[in-house]
């Protein structure tokens, strides 16, 4: 509970003290480059392969001759819209982002950077975390966009590419009794994710304290607990907005 | 001035400080030594900030650092400089980037006035060459200078160096220390040194404390402490074979 508690007051740290808004803007590009812009390769490799997956997966699970062959299509659309793209992208990127986070402020903290910033009168935890925070919660939603749509592009390949389903069926498949809700839906997950992943891999590599043992466990805590908190998360938003 | 009031901390059952007092001079390169886990680094941390005491006060001037409200905190902070163990310089920006950080973070100067005043720095600890270069270029001398750049960028009233010569081979711990007394002279700091670098004290100890199990046991300057008569203090000066040869 000490824990739950300690990391709430660092969130409330997050927005107290800040620093001028020019240095904030500054800081918020660098992550965006660093979380978003780095992460579209893996992105783009995960959710293409993840797509052509579901589409062959899906093919031979359906074998009845009354189910039209479109529907293959439709249930890739769908995983993809409303798990696959969010979820899995955001598992992938707690392991890459989330990482990297609480990686980076733990070096900093046992190299004394943190200190330095303090010693300075700098809100460290705004200054290094609040931008962080804040290009997840941009950036994670348009790579979840790019990942849907590469996942349903590389079920279209692996399915006309193998021969279980033609263009035309695919096309007509992802078209059909579309829901435009669920859009909405896979970028409200992101968001929430985006924010989860960023806070609490900042809060174990801002309290790390030792050496570089250290920061390797609380790297490793991070990616364990930003996946937890993903999965509760997921079930939740799930209840909620569905 | 800087004066250290009764200065007592633990951590959870281990008492670190036993009760600092002391007072260091404005100009004056003021030494704490002492073996290490004596709470010399702890000391410092509660004199900037870092690490509150759990009794005692810290007055700089006359102000009261931890009884003052947060504007006046972070105006003393604003007049301290510290130069960390290991540099503490910003892996991300270069040399240059690293020096005016306090400037860009705390001021609102012109690019160029920034940029003058981060060349003058550099220049005074003469890396004016490596104003481009990352920290990862540069060896643990070149570190420590920069780090030193930064601790003076904003005209620092104050002072802190945490072991400046710690993995540093005994000519450039010689150059640093000298770095340091000139820059104290030059714009009247009060400089306050961590080390247990035998070197620095008789160089530059203009006034020492030396701390023992989170106590001090004895205050003074460099040419009064090999007459010392307090046994932990000459079993630290003549750790050293030679030393004990040449007493």
């Amino acid at each position: 509970m000490s824990i739950i508690g300690k990391y709430f007051i660092f969130l409330g740290s997050l927005f107290t003290n800040r620093e001028k808004l020019s240095v904030y803007w500054r800081r918020f590009m660098e992550e965006c480059v660093g979380m978003g812009v780095n992460s579209i390769f893996i992105v783009a490799i995960v959710s293409t392969f993840i797509g052509a997956v579901s589409c062959i997966q899906t093919a031979y699970n359906l074998v009845s001759p009354i189910i039209p062959v479109s529907t293959v299509a439709l249930i890739v659309r769908d995983m993809e819209i409303l798990e696959l793209a969010p979820t899995i992208t955001c598992i992938v990127l707690s392991g890459k982002v989330g990482s990297n986070i609480a990686s980076e402020l733990g070096t900093m903290r046992i190299s004394e950077q943190i200190d330095a910033l303090e010693v300075m009168g700098i809100n460290s935890s705004s200054y290094l975390v609040l931008p962080k925070v804040l290009a997840a919660m941009f950036t994670f939603p348009m790579l979840v966009i790019f990942a849907a749509f590469l996942g349903i592009f590389g079920g279209y390949l692996a399915g006309t590419l193998t021969g279980v389903i033609t263009e035309r069926d695919y096309l007509y498949g992802i078209r059909d009794s579309f829901v435009p809700y669920n859009i909405f839906f896979m970028c409200v997950k992101p968001f929430v994710f985006g924010f989860l992943i960023a806070t609490i891999s900042s809060f174990q590599g801002f309290f790390t304290s030792g050496g570089a043992l250290e920061v390797g466990k609380a790297s490793t805590q991070a990616v364990t607990n930003s996946c937890i908190a993903i999965l509760i998360a997921d079930y939740m938003l799930a209840q909620l907005l569905l | 001035m800087i004066e250290v009031q009764n200065i007592k901390k633990s951590f959870n059952d281990k008492v670190v400080l036993k009760g600092i007092s002391s007072k260091f001079e404005k100009g004056k390169t003021n030494l704490i030594i002492g073996g290490s886990g004596t709470g010399k680094s702890v000391l410092l941390k509660c004199m900037i900030g870092l690490i509150k005491p759990d009794e005692g006060n810290v007055l700089y001037n006359g102000r009261d650092f931890y009884n003052s409200d947060k504007e006046m905190q972070q105006s003393i902070r604003r007049e301290m400089g510290v130069l960390f163990q290991g540099g503490a310089l910003f892996d991300s920006q270069t040399v240059a980037k690293n020096v005016g950080f306090p400037l860009d973070m705390l001021t609102d100067q012109s690019s160029e006035e920034k940029r003058e005043r981060v060349e003058f720095c550099l220049k005074r600890v003469g890396l004016e060459a490596a104003a481009d270069r990352m920290p990862s270029e540069i060896s643990g001398g070149m570190k420590k200078r920069v780090g030193i750049a930064r601790a003076i960028v904003m005209n620092p009233m104050y002072l802190f160096c945490d072991e400046p010569n710690s993995g540093l081979d005994p000519l450039t711990s010689v150059k640093i220390d000298a770095l340091i007394k000139e820059i104290t002279e030059e714009f009247q700091i009060t400089t306050i040194i961590i080390t247990h670098d035998m070197n620095s004290v008789m160089e530059i100890g203009e006034s020492i404390v030396f701390m023992y199990q989170g106590e001090k046991l004895w205050e003074g300057i460099n040419t009064e402490i090999t007459k010392s008569t307090v046994p932990e203090l000459q079993e630290f000066l003549f750790s050293n074979k030679l030393l004990r040869e040449l007493k």
